[in-house]
């Protein structure tokens, strides 16, 4: 990919974490810190790659390990975030109260 | 093919920024993840047809560590208990980092012709990705106390910056060794990488994890956007840069309601303040838990101060049905959380969500504060530091300069507390021995039962 190309990639995408977060109510920096956590198990279809295309013996063992990794990351990620945000309800949503 | 690979990328990436956008109101929060997660499920199923990956055995090889470590992870997290969240963000953070990590490490070991920026953000990528790796398991296994020992010694941060340097350098002879560096040195690059991580957070005590824990979230960010970059895949290296900023301003965040800026956090101990501490002055006085209820009972206004020590005692629950009691009898009840109730800010928030406490009677510091001094009583439970006025009033505390809770303004305070010691950081609270405080003593839980019955029988 070309340098400069990839140099506003990543300047635009900071900027736009940064805009995104700054938003947030306190109430949910757990679940957010959690989700963005899940957003970086994304790392998995980088996993996938590596293990396609490994050609040794070794490299075929630590692809399979990136990829077991990777896939905790987003699997445990997903699960945690969407438990902890399921259970945000207000006064007005009754249905949930216990 | 390459282009439906590349298309659903494209996809991943719009919906991880419109999920975590959507993030940002408790009342569509849920639907944000839910996004997220389609996306990550599109490019995943998209990437079996990528170009780079050969051969039906590797697609099998892929699905079964993908189903064992999605299937680990899943079971586990849907058993964790609410108020083990901390320690489960930070080992799924942990795992992130070092795929991040294993991938730099299968490219570094093909040796193939890359670029020199290719193989610079592959070198960068490895050391940090494997940093955070060992760091959030070093931050796992405190929080969850399988490591209860703070380990400190002299010439720590000497021992540190050495093992730093020589890491670098080790980077370096990699990163621009051209395609032949020697494998040894790259072994020993990742292996000094992986001890640099742990022993940067070991020194770290419990209170100042969270900011530790976001620190690492940031870093495996930026080690899987740098990694995307090796790999070329936008989705990478744009989701990898979100979370790389949005977690370091989260991190800042947090270290601001802490009021330790980072490099405190990471190169100092916690409680060094220099001259002594104020004297306190006044005594402890005690209260019946029936008093406490005909005083809660009679108020116009309650404010309640949850704090770390009502979710250890688990009394949440009983807590909200005090609440809805207080609330039939036309009482205002408000919660005022502090950013670092709990273990991480908004982890009081997600304790009380549990409970079946609406989001829309908690309020932040900033939001009640004012509101103290019309408060007719202000109940503090289990929360100690963040109420502390003499972060406000001593300089010599080492508190002093902490944003806190002005529950002391209020007309009347009842603090319930287990036993009459100092609490978690040892600091003298004078709150506790002010003209208009009572002190209720017990197990959260207990009393909470307790005031409850006897509200019941006025």
């Amino acid at each position: 990919m070309e340098g400069f190309v990839a140099l506003y990639i990543f300047m635009l995408a900071a900027f736009t974490g940064y805009e995104v977060i700054s938003k947030v109510p306190v109430i949910l920096h757990t679940p957010l810190m959690s989700g963005s956590n899940f957003v970086h198990g994304i790392v998995l279809v980088g996993a996938m790659v590596a293990l396609g295309h490994a050609d040794t013996k070794l490299e075929m063992i630590i692809g399979f390990f990136a990829v077991l990794l990777a896939a905790g990351n987003a699997a445990g990620g997903y699960v945690v975030t969407e438990r902890m945000l399921e259970m945000f309800k207000s006064s007005g949503d009754k249905k949930g109260d216990k | 093919m390459d282009y439906l690979v590349q298309a659903s990328y494209f996809a991943a990436a719009v919906l991880f920024i419109y999920g975590l956008k959507k993030m940002s109101s408790p009342s569509h929060a849920r639907k944000g993840i839910v996004w997220a997660g389609v996306g990550m499920v599109i490019a995943t199923l998209a990437t079996y047809f990528h170009p780079s990956i050969h051969g039906f055995e590797k697609m099998i090889l892929i699905t079964i560590a993908m189903g064992l470590g999605g299937y680990l992870a899943w079971s586990s997290g849907k058993k964790v208990a609410m108020t083990d969240m901390p320690q489960m963000v930070a080992l799924y953070n942990g795992l992130g980092g070092g795929a991040a990590a294993l991938i730099a490490a299968v490219e570094l070991i093909r040796q193939e012709n890359m670029s020199q920026i290719v193989q610079i953000l592959a070198v960068i990528g490895a050391l940090i990705g494997t940093m955070a790796f060992s760091g959030s398991l070093v931050a796992y296994a405190k929080l969850q106390g399988i490591m209860r020992k703070t380990l400190r010694f002299p010439g720590q941060q000497l021992v540190n910056g050495i093992t730093f340097l020589v890491t670098v350098i080790l980077g370096l002879m990699i990163a621009f060794g051209g395609s032949d560096y020697s494998m040894f040195v790259l072994f020993v690059f990742f292996l000094l990488s992986l001890l640099f991580g742990a022993m940067m957070a070991v020194p770290i005590g419990g209170a100042d994890m969270p900011v530790v824990i976001s620190l690492f979230n940031a870093l495996t960010g930026l080690a899987v956007g740098f990694e995307g970059y090796v790999l070329a895949n936008p989705a990478m290296m744009i989701a990898g840069i979100v979370v790389g900023s949005a977690g370091t301003l989260l991190t800042q965040l947090m270290a601001k309601a802490m009021n330790r800026p980072i490099s405190n956090v990471l190169f100092s101990n916690f409680g060094e303040a220099s001259g002594e501490a104020q004297e306190v002055t006044g005594s402890m006085k005690e209260i019946e838990a029936s008093d406490a209820a005909v005083m809660m009972a009679f108020a116009e206004k309650v404010i309640i101060v949850p704090g770390y020590g009502m979710a250890v005692a688990q009394a949440q629950h009983k807590i909200w049905e005090l609440v809805k009691q207080l609330q039939e009898r036309g009482v205002t009840v408000k919660f005022a959380i502090h950013p670092v109730a709990g273990r991480m800010p908004g982890h009081m928030n997600v304790l009380l969500a549990e409970a079946g406490v609406p989001y829309d009677i908690i309020y932040d510091l900033d939001e009640i504060n004012e509101e103290f001094p019309t408060t007719d009583v202000t109940l503090v439970i289990g929360a100690n530091d963040v109420v502390n006025p003499a972060a406000r009033t001593d300089p010599n505390s080492p508190i002093h300069g902490m944003p806190i809770l002005n529950a002391d303004k209020s007309k009347n305070v009842i603090v319930i507390k287990r036993g009459k010691g100092k609490g978690f950081s040892g600091i003298e609270n004078h709150l506790f021995f002010a003209d208009n405080t009572r002190m209720l003593y017990g197990d959260a839980q207990q009393v909470a039962n307790d005031l409850v019955s006897d509200i019941k029988e006025i």
